[in-house]
């Protein structure tokens, strides 16, 4: 492996560049014989391989396990794809399933991801910038507020918007799942500030307004033109995350009866398991692409505020 | 709207300096924020203050200290201890597994490696997002039917206790499913700012590995992880998904009574119940989380 030597300073550098580096990374070579920090070095090896081997086959046998529990008929022994045929042919009549609930279910989860971005993003994103370059007061107490769902459980939530969904359905709309979107903003809300804040920390907003004004930009023209396309990776990201969460939500839509894709999950489950483990198994999988792709470009945000 | 608001309040502030122009700029900063204050209070600060006014209050909307009674019943406050308990047991694996697998992942790794950012971005959806799903994982491996279950009778012949997953440890284990990566994605940052070079100042005034770890990274990074064993603690006591699709009936936690209670609200006898058991939660995760930001400022002075 080649030892870059800008990332001397790295851990993984002076780990694995071994003894033949330790010179260069400070350490006084005749204080210690290189033969026994190679000797530490393969036993810090042996250690990091048992730990890592024993907790990712805890977390990754259930998700296996899923998998092999959708491929072989738990009765029958059978093995066959049909589950997974029912799924993406969306006709579940072979293994005797309706899967009405099921499209239901996820086309409003989808929906319900689709209104939250956009009601936490005109609610947010305008509100965290011009109080990032006006007030630390009010940005301190916008965090504040911001990371308090964090404190307030999802079930401790739900027993107080009760009765406001109740007063909601009866005199104001409807009934429909889509007012979910209401309640899914502020779950969201922790987890999409933080991913703004790190962009914004990341620009320095205020040298770019204030240039943009005074060559004359108009204050929407500098929150669209100047402010946005410098965002959009935070933007993108807190997108992402509130997806993320709206689609793996049960306990709000559950407690107040209405149908989401965990809902509609759960009570597939109770009739065919594994059409909803395969379900579960794919919803699973694309919110780990969603956070491979959060990942890499908060990744890239960092490059460009170190490229600077 | 809000754009335009913060002009008004701009263009004043900048053709004058006086203090009247500059309250004036101050005032459209604020009105800025009145959408996202509105929106909070509608529905984040209005559904908490009904839990707390509705503990208080009687069936005609009278002051009363007696909905607290119900907290004392004795199937209640094991409905309390279980939770505790079972938050705890999980909390401490998941504490103790997850740190020590954040450390494997840290150490001889490239700071961006895959593996590190695979783990990672698993770990967030099973640790955020996971809820139905996890216990859907569990049934498949451990349930009646499930592939674990299956794979024990034809190897060893002895047959899995098929309720074995609702039980108190059956339970356990599920929630240390989402709390041990809960755990790596806390505690990855500690372990990251722990510097070789202190290792190797260690080494080279003398020290050796029992001493670094004594002397140096454990003093380091205990308050971290303290507060990240209360942050799982607070994770698994308000944890509901998963543990509603495990037991379909029985109310052994406290999300579930709250569950129950809501679902009978009709019932006179169960008049603000839902509301105190809630009130108690908020209770039990203001004191975890006000002791973690304690700890987490005493960490703060390494940072």
């Amino acid at each position: 492996m080649a030892v870059n030597p800008n990332a001397i300073q790295s851990q993984a550098a002076s780990q694995t560049a071994a003894a033949g580096t330790a010179a260069t990374a400070g350490v006084d070579p005749a204080s210690r014989p290189p033969q026994l920090r190679a000797a530490r070095i393969r036993k810090q090896r042996v250690i990091k391989f048992v730990i890592l081997f024993i907790t990712l086959g805890f977390l990754f046998v259930p998700l296996l396990s899923m998998l092999l529990f959708t491929l072989r008929h738990p009765l029958s022994g059978r093995w066959s794809l049909a589950p997974w045929e029912a799924i993406f042919t969306g006709n579940g009549d072979s293994l005797g399933a309706d899967l009405t609930v099921l499209w239901q279910g996820l086309g409003t989860s989808l929906a319900l991801c689709a209104v939250t971005v956009v009601i936490m993003l005109l609610l947010m994103v305008p509100t965290m910038v011009i109080v990032h370059i006006r007030s630390k007061a009010l940005e301190r107490a916008i965090e504040w507020v911001a990371t308090l769902p964090l404190t307030i459980p999802a079930i401790v939530l739900v027993v107080g918007l009760g009765p406001i969904y109740r007063w909601l359905s009866a005199d104001v709309l409807s009934t429909n799942p889509i007012w979910l979107c209401f309640a899914y903003v502020i779950l969201v809300m922790p987890f999409a500030f933080r991913a703004i804040a790190v962009g914004l920390n990341s620009i320095d907003v205020k040298t770019l307004v204030e240039a943009a004004r005074s060559l004359g930009a108009s204050w929407p023209h500098v929150f669209f033109r100047v402010i946005i396309p410098n965002l959009w990776q935070a933007i993108l990201s807190s997108a992402f995350i509130s997806i993320a969460v709206v689609l793996g939500e049960y306990t709000v839509a559950s407690l107040l009866g209405r149908m989401n894709l965990q809902v509609a999950l759960y009570q597939l489950g109770q009739s065919n398991s594994q059409i909803s483990t395969a379900m579960s198994l794919l919803a699973l999988l694309f919110g780990v692409v969603l956070l491979v792709a959060l990942d890499l470009i908060s990744d890239a945000m960092r490059k460009t505020k170190e490229g600077k | 709207m809000t754009a335009a608001i913060a002009t008004r309040g701009s263009a004043l502030g900048r053709s004058s300096s006086s203090t009247l122009a500059r309250h004036r700029q101050e005032l459209g900063t604020f009105a800025v924020t009145i959408p996202f204050f509105a929106y909070t209070a509608c529905f984040l600060v209005a559904p908490t203050i009904i839990v707390i006014v509705g503990a208080f209050q009687t069936h005609d909307g009278g002051f009363t200290l007696s909905n607290f009674n119900k907290l004392f019943e004795a199937n209640t406050l094991a409905a309390f201890v279980t939770s505790i308990l079972v938050s705890v047991a999980s909390s401490v694996i998941g504490a103790v597994v997850g740190g020590l697998a954040s450390y494997a992942l840290v150490i001889g790794a490239k700071p961006n490696g895959l593996l590190r950012r695979m783990v990672s971005a698993i770990s967030s959806v099973l640790a955020q997002f996971g809820g139905v799903m996890l216990a859907f994982a569990f049934i498949a491996t451990i349930g009646i039917n499930g592939v674990g279950t299956l794979l024990i009778r034809q190897l060893t012949g002895m047959i899995v206790n098929p309720n074995w997953l609702s039980s108190l440890p059956g339970l356990i284990t599920v929630y240390c499913y989402f709390q041990i990566p809960l755990m790596i994605i806390i505690f990855l940052p500690a372990v990251d700012s722990i510097r070789p070079q202190w290792r190797e100042a260690c080494e080279s005034l003398g020290g050796n590995t029992f001493q670094y770890w004594t002397r140096v990274a454990l003093p380091i990074l205990t308050p971290r992880f303290i507060s990240a064993f209360l942050l799982l603690f607070a994770s698994a006591f308000s944890a509901y998904a998963t543990a509603a699709a495990l037991f379909s009936q029985r109310s052994i936690l406290v999300p579930l009574m709250i569950q129950g209670a809501m679902r009978n609200e009709m019932d006179p006898n169960q008049q603000g119940f839902a509301q105190v058991l809630a009130f108690a939660m908020i209770i039990v995760v203001a004191i975890v989380m006000l002791l973690s930001h304690a700890v987490e400022k005493r960490a703060g002075r390494w940072q």
